[in-house]
């Protein structure tokens, strides 16, 4: 078994009285593709929200190959890291978003050099050259110096993937991807999703596309108000859930 | 047509005079909009980013000087700044109001093009690793400037008629020195209709220079 990237123990976020996230306890070894599904408020995106800590959390930790996210341990008390720090630990880890959010003022080519050159520090021709391989492989080189304002959903998508994967992060996230997409779209970014899983990379996607989960995922966790109610092999779990909850939300949800 | 030569024979006369004035409104004017515009850029910046006491203070000065008549700034600036020890010329009194004024306009303009702009935006700054510094300086600026724009050309060109307020103060701008060759020839008429298009042509120029920024800058969609 390939050995462990990303643990998640008792983790708990609350947005004042509402607790969203009860105690999620989740390891993920490298290569694997998770996809995490579950009815809207179930927490799922703000798990996903807190590994690269676009939200805090209140208690439990999160570690990316053994390093402690977010805050400091000491004792029984914690303390949120330097914004410094926690930069440089988001940059280990990639997003893609439901809304692309594409810099409208950048062609697609910028988009993607620029985390390279700011974070990375490379010299702007190498993060030319990178960002030309990535949009070549989402399928997308014609378009380099194309503004996002001038591309369709599932280009911007793929640019966004593209520009995210570019920083070479030991695990991408994908928030919702394709549900801001026109249904004819969706196929195209699920492609490059495909095509990324195939090259081994570590994915944990949250998603609303059952058939798509079934097929690329090597796991699926389905949550259920703020814990995961259960997980295993997409096949298994889909043929025969074990509990009363993912039964009813698979039978209302598109697959089948 | 006797009226069209002895009118243009007036403006020979009055050239100078009319020039001085045009160069003191203009440089009330750019002096104004410049540090007004600065000042302006931390004002909006503190009603971002700044913290709760911050905001507060930035506030009340925003709505102070924006809930106040031009006119009273410029008076209070030159008659009660005195009483408290600050000696200023009626120019230096005058771009002072101005600058004030401008500022608490182009805070606003500032902070609601950087409020425009959507959340996922930073955050996806912030999930490829850039700092809060590089955040701004790449990705939230930008947009915001273009956003800010037309409203800020929209000040500037207030300001160049705000100027006029500071006659009242004798500063000799483009107003004043209107009423003064008026009060020789008494072409009141003919040397108002002068200045108003001047000030026209001036407001028109920084139009047109706004419109040929904002078609530089503007993103293809």
């Amino acid at each position: 078994m390939s050995k462990v990237l990303l643990e998640i123990q008792g983790l708990r976020k609350q947005y004042g009285i509402v607790e969203v996230l009860k105690g999620v306890d989740c390891t993920m070894r490298e290569g694997e593709v998770i996809s995490i599904i579950g009815s809207s408020g179930s927490g799922k995106t703000t798990m996903l929200r807190c590994i690269n800590m676009l939200e805090d959390f209140q208690g439990g930790h999160i570690r990316l190959e053994g390093e402690e996210i977010g805050y400091e341990h000491s004792g029984s008390s914690r303390r949120r890291k330097s914004e410094k720090e926690i930069a440089r630990q988001r940059a280990l880890t990639g997003m893609a978003f439901q809304q692309f959010n594409l810099f409208p003022h950048m062609t697609a080519a910028q988009n993607v050099m620029l985390g390279l050159v700011k974070v990375k520090k490379m010299s702007h021709d190498e993060a030319r050259v990178l960002a030309e391989k990535w949009l070549d492989r989402v399928g997308l080189s014609a378009r380099a110096d194309t503004y996002p304002g001038q591309l369709s959903g599932g280009q911007q998508q793929r640019v966004a993937i593209a520009r995210a994967i570019a920083m070479a992060p030991r695990l991408m996230l994908f928030d919702e991807v394709t549900s801001a997409l026109d249904p004819e779209l969706v196929g195209e970014v699920l492609q490059v999703i495909k095509a990324l899983a195939a090259d081994g990379m570590s994915m944990l996607l949250v998603t609303h596309e059952m058939r798509f989960a079934y097929e690329v995922s090597s796991r699926v966790i389905f949550m259920n108000q703020g814990v995961i109610c259960e997980e295993g092999d997409p096949k298994e779990m889909f043929a025969k859930p074990r509990t009363e909850r993912l039964a009813e939300f698979l039978k209302t949800s598109s697959f089948n | 047509m006797m009226d069209l030569s002895a009118f243009l024979d007036q403006i020979w006369i009055a050239r100078l005079a009319i020039l001085k004035g045009l160069g003191i409104t203009i440089s009330i004017s750019a002096l104004s909009i410049i540090v007004g515009s600065l000042l302006g850029v931390l004002v909006g910046l503190s009603l971002v980013y700044g913290n709760r006491a911050l905001r507060f203070v930035v506030r009340v000065y925003t709505d102070f000087i924006r809930g106040t008549p031009v006119l009273v700034l410029v008076l209070a600036s030159y008659y009660v700044l005195s009483t408290i020890g600050i000696d200023l010329g009626p120019f230096q009194a005058g771009v002072f109001a101005l600058a004030v004024f401008c500022s608490s306009h182009v805070g606003e303009i500032v902070r609601g093009g950087l409020q425009a702009i959507p959340k996922g935006q930073t955050e996806a700054a912030k999930a490829i690793g850039l700092t809060f510094n590089q955040t701004f300086a790449y990705v939230l600026w930008p947009q915001a400037l273009r956003q800010i724009l037309p409203a800020w050309v929209n000040t500037a060109a207030e300001m160049v008629k705000a100027s006029t307020l500071l006659s009242v103060i004798g500063v000799a701008e483009l107003l004043l020195r209107t009423q003064e060759i008026i009060s020789r020839n008494f072409m009141s008429l003919q040397f108002y209709f002068l200045a108003g298009f001047l000030y026209f042509v001036i407001n028109y120029g920084i139009e047109q220079f706004g419109k040929y920024v904002e078609r530089k800058t503007a993103v293809p969609s």
